[in-house]
């Protein structure tokens, strides 16, 4: 047995429908330390969802285990904490709610009515929501529902905070003060997260170390980049870092030269709901070289101003 | 003169700042409000009465124009509650009568529906089986209903609410387990990282989600068995509005008929208004994500 805090090992996954079957992830072996920021990157399609999704317990792999604190994992539990891409707050509680939801079912005997009301506040003051307890989630921004889901996520106390493209759906001045905000947190609580993105500069700004995965079908780990940049990090500093360009460097030429995705004449049939990836909305850095390269600029020009 | 009208200006010009023409603006906007919502319907239906009233006033004319309608059964509006014993009671006994056998039969309708729409929505081997037969039985019109569960129940008010139930029933059955089974994947999913149990995903995630389907499954169906039970008096007898229009077209009291179908009309609209309204208030804020 492995003594890392989450051990992916030997991960396989095949969906069936019918007769076609599709062989998505391949030998998946990835293991991360306890406070450790990991980030998946790769292109859409390629089955970093499905990790995320099997590490969550959400779907069931063909092989291999997930191992969390030295314990098999393959249900889902608020161990593993997920921030969706689109929120997922019920659109019929209240922010204080959605998150009181959480907490009241996961800390339901541990702590008292008192405790529970001071963990939700807590949590949503964490990500400075504390002025919208009693709105719905229709009533506020698309980056305050992250931040409310960031909150419930949190509230779980999970030993591993998995986000799936948490920052996809926002525009990139939202995108770059949540990201800060994230950093906020992760340097305070010292959370183990393992982060989907599409976005490089994301994944670098972030990450401990960026995984990097190879095109499907049976897609695996293709290279894993350690970022070596001290924390706390400043994206404006880090614009004109040599190691910070360096490293974006490599990971663009790892997903545009070396995994460089041709575009599939016939439309793929995603197997399942979970495992496809959602399409990416406007303002979200697409899965083009030159989208990518034009988004860096943005983001400095953005910090700059802010 | 010039002094005083630049006072009374002024004053004006104080009494905005300090909100207290408040009220005038509020009644110029409910002037705008009664103007663009009332005035329209108003007129239409003047035009209506009008065209009713030139074609009715004819010497051979079958039908009572409206001002004869009124004349005829002046005595039935001005008092709604009078009670004479047996069938001969007020217009508004009638329609209480009716309303409650409505309110008996919807409510089985309503526990019983959203019961078997959850079972067929969470469950496809429910709704392989359930399905075909809800599809065939929904199409049966509901006065098809009322002669078996005569014989059923052999007994007439039973009969009159059964009929009622097996009406507004289908579509409330088929709306929530449509809404049941569009309840987004990532809701699920949050049930499922929170480890909710069956009682709690059902009370705290599916009745919620599914509330808009199943209000507008309510909508359709408290109509629908308003429907029915006009017709279903009318069979039955007894006191009631659909038998009361039945009576009076027995003995020939044409005027009296059309009071009724007013009064259909308008409480059937109230009906509608009044679950909407419920499902509005259940469901705010569910609408928009």
């Amino acid at each position: 047995m492995s003594s890392h805090y989450l051990s992916i090992e030997n991960v396989d996954k095949t969906f069936e429908k019918g007769n076609v079957r599709s062989h998505v992830l391949s030998n998946i072996n990835l293991h991360i330390d306890q406070g450790e920021y990991i980030s998946i990157i790769g292109h859409s399609g390629c089955g970093k969802s499905t990790v995320l999704n099997i590490v969550a317990g959400l779907i069931e792999q063909s092989a291999g285990v997930v191992i969390l604190d030295r314990k098999e994992v393959n249900t889902p539990g608020p161990d593993r904490a997920l921030v969706f891409q689109n929120h997922s707050l019920l659109p019929w509680l209240t922010v204080y709610e959605n998150v009181a939801l959480a907490v009241n079912k996961v800390a339901g005997r541990s702590k008292s009515t008192a405790e529970r009301h001071e963990w939700v506040l807590y949590n949503l003051e964490l990500v400075n929501m504390l002025h919208a307890l009693n709105k719905r989630p229709s009533e506020i921004s698309g980056g305050m529902k992250q931040r409310v889901g960031i909150a419930r996520a949190l509230a779980m106390q999970p030993k591993v905070l998995l986000l799936d493209e948490p920052f996809g759906a926002l525009d990139a001045l939202t995108r770059a003060h949540l990201q800060d905000e994230v950093m906020r947190i992760h340097s305070n609580l010292k959370n183990t997260v393992m982060m989907i993105t599409h976005d490089v500069d994301e994944a670098v700004l972030l990450s401990d170390r960026i995984v990097m995965m190879t095109n499907g079908p049976s897609a695996t780990i293709g290279e894993i980049l350690h970022i070596d940049l001290p924390r706390p990090r400043d994206r404006i500093a880090l614009a004109d870092d040599l190691r910070y360009n360096h490293y974006r460097q490599e990971v663009l030429r790892f997903l545009y030269e070396k995994q460089r995705k041709l575009e599939q004449i016939s439309p793929r049939h995603p197997p399942s709901q979970a495992q496809n990836e959602r399409p990416q909305p406007v303002g979200g850095s697409g899965s083009s070289p030159s989208d990518a390269v034009v988004d860096a600029p943005a983001l400095q020009k953005v910090s700059g101003a802010s | 003169m010039k002094t005083l009208s630049t006072t009374a200006a002024e004053n004006v010009s104080v009494l905005n700042r300090f909100g207290i023409n408040h009220a005038h603006t509020m009644w110029q906007r409910f002037k705008t409000y009664l103007l663009q919502n009332f005035l329209p319907p108003v007129v239409i239906l003047c035009l209506l009465l009008g065209v009713w009233e030139l074609l009715c006033s004819g010497t051979g004319a079958t039908l009572p124009p409206p001002s004869q309608v009124i004349s005829d059964t002046w005595e039935l509006i001005l008092d709604p509650f009078y009670d004479n014993g047996g069938n001969d009671v007020g217009m508004g006994w009638q329609i209480l009568a009716s309303l409650e056998r409505v309110a008996v039969g919807y409510s089985f309708a309503v526990v019983v529906g959203v019961a078997l729409g959850v079972l067929v929505g969470q469950s496809t081997w429910a709704m392989r089986g359930l399905d075909p037969v809800f599809q065939v039985l929904r199409t049966v019109p509901p006065l098809a209903w009322l002669p078996i569960s005569l014989a059923g129940f052999q007994d007439s008010n039973p009969s009159a609410i059964f009929v009622i139930f097996i009406t507004s029933i289908w579509p409330i059955i088929i709306n929530t387990s449509v809404g049941i089974r569009n309840i987004p994947e990532d809701y699920r999913n949050v049930a499922r990282v929170l480890r909710l149990n069956g009682i709690e995903y059902f009370y705290k995630i599916m009745l919620p989600a599914a509330a808009p389907y199943i209000f507008s499954g309510l909508r359709i169906g408290v109509g629908l068995s308003w429907l029915a039970i006009v017709a279903a008096e009318m069979l039955i007898g007894g006191v009631g509005i659909g038998f009361f229009i039945w009576d009076a077209w027995n003995a020939s009291l044409i005027s009296d008929i059309i009071l009724a179908l007013v009064y259909v009309g308008l409480v059937g609209y109230f009906l509608d208004r009044m679950v909407a309204m419920l499902g509005n208030i259940v469901t705010r804020g569910t609408s928009a994500s």
